[in-house]
């Protein structure tokens, strides 16, 4: 029992992201690419309010002792190409690896047949072509698990509150553009 | 309990929702939340499935072991979280062609489908490629000030505009 717990944990979590973004709109085929159209702001309302929420409340708890965060460790090989392969995809589709799982249980058939198997073929494809890519492109332009905090050489707080700022400052100029 | 039925929330009451339960996954669970990489896991359980220990060999599923973990539940438990959702609000429809597709492509689902698995083939491979998607870079990278992921956070979204545009606007 004992070992099964974390699943539960996550089992249960899961439950409230999704139950979350399907409330978002952000499970729907429209609201993501009328996002990518720049004509519907909830994907990005919904990812910066949760990026300020989140980043000050873990760097709090950072900072307190609590937990130990992760930052992943990336290069420009890796992040700027592999994130603009996904951006295609992403408008492809109409849905995200998380979002699709919503879009699952919101009972879009697009979702759960032609791009469940796309997801899955396309990680296998990579996993394929790994061990040639992580000697190459994957390398290219390496900074780790580098953070803007210690990339500009200051404390997290100096990144943080400024950035919180901006951020809340870009939505109330996106709600007074009425967008 | 009007609120729960209710078929959308303001975003900034979902964003901040999804901010908080970041907290929890942290302190709780001491994991991030993810996505893609449980999408991975499931191609090399199927790929073991099909060609038994040749796939669990390859160096990719040494690294990220094909086994449900507390990602793939999260996962799980986010496709029963979406149907709680759709189904106490009403917003539960079963389509094989979205309204705004539809709009510009016609309702052909063989169409849409074909686009969708390719769709979701750059999706997979990308988000393997860059080590996360919009939930693992997107918010919980960016929210830990990762570089790796404000880079693929940006990516992810010149990418999809860049695609969005040439079929909405270009092609349609």
């Amino acid at each position: 029992m004992k070992a099964r717990l974390p699943l539960l944990w996550g089992f249960l979590f899961g439950i409230v992201f999704g139950f979350l973004l399907q409330k978002g709109g952000v499970t729907k085929y429209d609201v993501i690419i009328g996002q990518l159209l720049l004509e519907d702001w909830t994907v990005l309302k919904i990812m910066l309010s949760a990026v300020v929420t989140g980043m000050i409340g873990l760097h709090l708890m950072k900072s307190l002792g609590w937990i130990q965060l992760d930052p992943k460790p990336g290069s420009w090989g890796r992040n700027a190409v592999g994130g603009l392969i996904f951006g295609l995809g992403f408008a492809l589709l109409g849905y995200c690896p998380g979002t699709i799982a919503g879009a699952m249980g919101s009972g879009y058939l697009d979702a759960m047949v032609g791009g469940l198997a796309g997801i899955l073929l396309g990680s296998g494809l990579f996993a394929a072509a790994y061990p040639r890519l992580r000697k190459g492109i994957l390398k290219k332009g390496n900074f780790d698990s580098l953070t803007l905090p210690r990339l500009l050489k200051v404390n997290d707080w100096v990144v943080i509150v400024p950035l919180s700022a901006l951020i809340v400052l870009l939505l109330h100029l996106l709600e007074r553009a009425g967008l | 309990m009007d609120w729960l039925e209710r078929v959308t929330w303001s975003p900034y009451a979902v964003g901040i929702g999804i901010g908080v339960l970041s907290w929890f996954t942290w302190l709780v669970s001491n994991k991030p939340i993810g996505c893609s990489t449980s999408f991975a896991r499931t191609a090399g359980m199927i790929e073991k499935l099909l060609r038994g220990k040749k796939a669990a060999a390859r160096p990719y599923y040494q690294e990220f072991k094909p086994v449900v973990d507390w990602q793939w539940m999260l996962v799980v438990g986010m496709i029963v979280g979406a149907l709680a959702s759709a189904q106490l609000s009403g917003d539960f429809r079963w389509q094989w062609v979205p309204g705004q597709w539809a709009a510009a492509f016609g309702s052909s689902a063989p169409v849409r489908l074909l686009v969708a698995l390719l769709g979701g083939v750059l999706l997979g491979l990308g988000s393997r490629w860059a080590d996360g998607c919009t939930s693992g870079h997107g918010i919980s990278g960016t929210m830990q000030l990762a570089i790796s992921s404000w880079v693929s956070a940006i990516c992810f979204f010149v990418g999809g505009i860049a695609m969005a545009y040439l079929l909405f606007v270009v092609i349609a």
